[in-house]
């Protein structure tokens, strides 16, 4: 492409760019023609080159809608809007409309032409203006030029009127308590004949009415016989070539004239009667074959019931919405759904006439029509209907998109929910739903369901049985498989010996083997989720309990999950693993059922599930009080006293209730211990949702369970202290099986230490893994000012291999008034041969000056 | 009221925007990606209204550009397709059987059309040759002016011979 053919021109055409960028193959081609093309404007934008100025606007343009960079060229827009011509004017204020918008300072600099400008002689260049201004005017501006605009409105040429008209409605929303300086004008100006300064002045009435108060009043009085006029006029006019739409003369004047009419109307009255007639004669007239004719009923179907209609018009309208329903343009259905919605609230009977053909809609091909058909049908369902309404809904389930699901099942919970007077009509839908569509189901809604059933005690046989059955047809849900693993676990004798059968039940004949089975699928083969998998192992656990003669069965398999690298499953495979081994004393009462769960107590709490996440936050800091270490290998420092942080934790609830093993699927234990597993920042953040909503599971069974074991010795961190090393009763014991030699301490070094900083390592070693080290790395500020951009820096020999987390802060603060910490995973491959070694680099700034220091750190304890 | 027009091809490519209510230019971005991801994934049968973030885009096929125009939950849908179908059939008789490449190489234009309609997202014109009568005559100023300069420049070009 040859630039500048013209060596007066300021780079090509805009035609030829336009050509150019189109005839790019790729992204890359168009952005380096791009550059160029802005180059050569930014070169003749620095050269104040007048001629080309529109040109080079245009082209800004077009390269902005491809969605690149064009800042540079806003004060252009105001250059261009300041000259004297019309053609510079006007490409000028379409440059200011596009690539300016209300909230750029530049904007402020326009106000000046644009007073000019409203002001001048020129009809079109004031239309100009007051576009520009009714489309990107900020409130400042509004207040500004908004006496320009009300003289405007009394000028004489129609289409300054009506360009006045809309660029008032920009300046009302923007300044509402302009609205009262704009009602005297916009009331006479409905006497005009022009239909678009109509047009203007009827949406600006409506607006007004938005407005103030005042100016509602106002309009009521003086416009409602002109409105009337207006529309009786319209609608009765004999054939207006210039108007016609499909054989409607101006379907808009129509609408927005139906709109003020509504806006006029509403909670009043007297106007409401005024205009009853003309309503009628609009909606019994308007031919309904076409899209313009349909757009004046669906208007005026929405004005009748928005206002005080006669009982008359209201079934008029109601019946009208009916023939929308039945109609076979999507369109036309999709709105009368939406007004629909409106209706409800007016005549539910009316519109539980149309509920078979609005389910239909639920099954639409349509996910616009889906999503609107699916909302009323949820304001439909009430005592009555909500058993076949659900049931329809259900089974549409079955064959919903996968899009749609969620949405579907969503709805379907809340309803089930809503309306579950009836518990064993609840619990079959809830089976269904979680069959059908498990994995869409939330975590709150089948936390629900345990609540529910864990109060129901007459049902919870066949809820294990149901849940069973339905595993084993649909274990790829989910939800279901955590329910049912949870029933399993809790209820597995019930299960296995048919107890409290209802009468609609057949027997099934499941061995307690079947059972285990059941659960250890779960734990194998459908999931690779932690929390399922969790919920297995506690499953498991109880079984184990309930069935003495599987005990040795899973025990294996709960000991297959002793290498995990989800240090969660590890953790409860050790332990549970050890539970059933060696404390068959307490095992039976250890892992009784559940308590009840409190019903009442859950769904409040489930409401206000952010009170949910204060108590986990309140309860975080009390775990990890501080230390840097959380893994349970950890030697240096551990938090003094874990068993009294657990008592302390549960000091807001019974504390028995926490030593039943629970089914908590994520980390309740690991938090009793004080061991925060996945968060690793140093202040122990807030646990996720879910983690909340089962601690709140767990806190509930408020009243205390006398049958275990007293606290000080219920758990076997209790019963293991004694033999175990003082300074870390549970983590040895917790993790016994294992070699103890790899858990020796190593001492904690100062690493590097000059007159303004100090760096601490510690250490900690996996066992197992001798090469491998963790160490904590903590920093302390000496001097009195705040450190910040505080980078720290490692390197190491080749036969180590080195990796830096992220620091827990880049602020150090002074005098040692707060720590940062680090750490390192150090693997030296070297192992027993060569001691470890690392040079460090640590930059960072005072008061905003660099500094820098630098050291070598020899001193490592021996055998790392 | 209107919060933003735009004309998007089938490729997804942006052929207009304009913008009614204040978006700021990173959004806008933003803006265009969802609501075209949007519109281009519907089939051809199915309705011309799609719920998006709170708001409802009304959008009609017209062979390969895709007119949408945003508007607040309680407006009148169907009237909105009406206005779209209006600004179709003024760009129809201004650029006389209009194709996706004249709103191309004559963006402008078809924003100059585009304010003739609507400004402050309302409607302004109901009469199509009102709207045409005002643009040529916009246009004519234009051409006037354009003549008067080449004019001038050739009278300047004779005298410094």
């Amino acid at each position: 492409m040859d630039l500048a053919i013209n060596p007066f021109s300021s780079g090509t055409r805009l035609r030829d760019m336009i050509r150019s960028i189109r005839a790019c193959k790729t992204a890359a081609e168009e952005r380096a023609v791009v550059r160029r093309e802005c180059a050569a404007i930014r070169a003749a934008i620095s050269e104040d080159d007048q001629d080309y100025r529109h040109r080079n606007m245009a082209k800004l343009m077009f390269i902005h809608m491809l969605g690149y960079p064009t800042h540079f060229g806003q004060m252009e827009c105001l250059k261009l809007i300041a000259a004297a011509g019309f053609p510079e004017k006007r490409i000028g204020y379409l440059g200011l409309m596009l690539l300016l918008d209300e909230r750029q300072e530049v904007l402020m600099l326009v106000t000046n032409s644009l007073k000019q400008d409203l002001n001048h002689s020129n009809q079109f260049i004031v239309g100009l203006a007051l576009c520009a201004l009714g489309n990107i005017c900020s409130a400042e501006m509004a207040r500004d030029l908004a006496p320009e605009v009300e003289r405007l409105l009394q000028s004489r040429d129609p289409n300054t009127k009506k360009k006045a008209a809309l660029c008032s409605i920009r300046i009302v929303r923007k300044v509402p308590d302009l609205a009262e300086n704009f009602m005297g004008s916009a009331a006479s100006l409905l006497k005009e004949k022009h239909h678009g300064v109509l047009l203007s002045t009827v949406q600006l009435c409506t607006e007004l009415c938005k407005a103030s108060n005042d100016a509602l009043e106002y309009l009521r009085k003086s416009c409602l016989e002109g409105l009337v006029r207006i529309l009786r006029d319209v609608s009765n006019s004999s054939y207006a070539p210039e108007y016609e739409v499909a054989g409607i003369t101006d379907p808009f004047l129509h609408i927005r004239v139906l709109k003020l009419m509504r806006t006029l109307g509403q909670g009043d009255a007297d106007c409401s009667e005024y205009i009853n007639d003309i309503l009628a004669q609009v909606a019994t007239k308007t031919e309904s074959n076409k899209n313009a004719g349909n757009a004046i009923l669906y208007e005026c179907v929405e004005t009748i019931m928005g206002i005080e209609a006669t009982s008359g018009l209201r079934v008029l309208a109601i019946n009208i919405l009916g023939r929308f329903l039945s109609n076979r343009d999507n369109n036309i259905r999709y709105v009368a759904l939406n007004m629909l919605m409106k209706a409800i609230a007016i005549d539910t009977q009316a519109v539980q006439r149309h509920r078979a053909t609005i389910l239909e809609c639920v099954k639409d091909a349509d996910v616009s029509i889906r999503k609107r058909a699916l909302e009323l049908v949820y304001l439909l369902v009430n005592d009555t209907n909500v058993k076949p309404l659900t049931k329809e809904l259900v089974d549409y389930l079955e064959v919903s998109d996968q899009d749609f699901k969620e949405d579907l099942t969503a709805r379907i919970c809340s309803i089930v929910e809503k309306f579950s007077q009836d518990k064993l009509w609840y619990l079959d839908q809830m089976f269904r739903v979680l069959s059908l569509a498990g994995n869409y189901v939330k975590d709150d809604v089948w936390h629900t369901l345990i609540v529910l059933m864990s109060n129901a005690s007459e049902l919870q046989g066949y809820s294990v049985r149901s849940l069973y059955k339905a595993f084993q047809s649909c274990g790829e849900q989910e939800s279901l498989v955590r329910v049912a693993v949870w029933c399993i676990g809790e209820y597995g004798e019930m299960l296995v010996n048919n107890i409290s059968m209802l009468n609609v039940e057949e027997p099934i004949t499941v061995t307690e083997s079947d059972a285990v089975d059941a659960v250890e699928l779960a734990l194998k083969r459908y999931s690779a989720d932690v929390t399922t998998r969790a919920m297995c192992l506690v499953a498991l656990l109880k079984l184990s309990s309930r069935f003495p003669p599987t005990s040795e069965r899973i025990k294996e398999i709960v000991v297959q999950n002793k290498g995990n690298t989800v240090l969660e499953l590890q953790q409860r495979s050790i332990e549970f693993s050890s539970i059933i081994q060696r404390h068959q004393s307490i095992k039976s009462s250890l892992l009784e059922r559940m308590p009840v769960l409190d019903q009442t107590n859950y769904l409040v709490k489930r409401a206000a599930s952010t009170q949910a996440t204060v108590l986990s936050v309140k309860s975080a800091p009390a775990v990890t009080p501080g230390g840097p270490l959380k893994l349970p290998n950890g030697v240096a420092k551990p938090p003094a006293a874990p068993l009294a942080d657990l008592l302390d934790l549960s000091s807001d609830d019974p504390p028995v209730t926490t030593s039943v093993p629970t089914t908590a699927p994520n980390d309740f234990l690991q938090d009793l211990l004080g061991i925060g597993l996945i968060d690793s920042s140093p202040t122990g953040g807030a646990p996720s949702a879910s983690t909340d909503i089962l601690m709140d599971l767990l806190s509930i069974g408020s009243s205390p369970v006398q049958n275990g074991p007293p606290t000080s010795n219920f758990s076997p961190l209790g019963k293991a202290e004694t033999k175990s090393v003082p300074v870390t009763p549970q983590v040895v014991d917790l993790l016994d099986g294992l070699s103890s030699n790899e858990n020796a301490a190593y001492p904690t070094i100062t690493a590097f230490q000059s007159a303004t900083l100090r760096i601490t390592f510690s250490f900690k070693k996996q066992p197992g893994k001798p090469q491998e080290t963790t160490i904590n790395a903590t920093f302390t500020n000496l001097t009195t000012s705040t450190f910040t951009d505080f980078i720290f820096q490692a390197a190491v020999p080749k036969f180590i291999q080195l990796q830096l987390d992220p620091a827990s802060s880049s602020a150090l603060p002074a005098s040692g008034n707060g720590l940062v910490t680090q750490s390192l995973s150090v693997t030296n491959n070297q192992h027993g041969q060569k001691p470890l070694a690392m040079r460090i680099r640590v930059s960072y700034k005072v008061n905003g000056e660099d500094r820098l220091e630098q050291g070598q750190i020899s001193n490592f304890p021996a055998g790392l | 009221m209107i919060h933003f027009a735009l004309l998007i091809s089938r490729q997804g490519k942006v052929r207009l925007t304009k913008w009614y209510t204040p978006y700021p230019q990173k959004q806008r971005s933003k803006v265009i990606k969802e609501v075209s991801t949007l519109i281009l994934a519907r089939g051809p049968k199915l309705c011309n209204f799609v719920d998006w973030q709170g708001c409802r885009v009304v959008y009609k096929r017209y062979a390969s550009l895709y007119f949408c125009m945003c508007i607040d939950p309680a407006d009148n849908e169907l009237e909105t397709l009406q206005i779209i179908h209006h600004f179709v059939e003024i760009l129809d008789r201004y650029f006389g059987n209009v194709c996706e490449l004249d709103l191309i190489f004559n963006f402008h234009k078809a924003y100059f059309i585009l304010d003739e309609i609507l400004i402050a997202g309302e409607l302004q014109e109901s009469n199509k040759k009102a709207v045409l009568r005002l643009v040529t005559a916009q246009d004519s100023l234009v051409e006037a002016a354009k003549e008067e300069a080449s004019s001038l420049s050739k009278i300047i070009a004779q005298a410094t011979k």
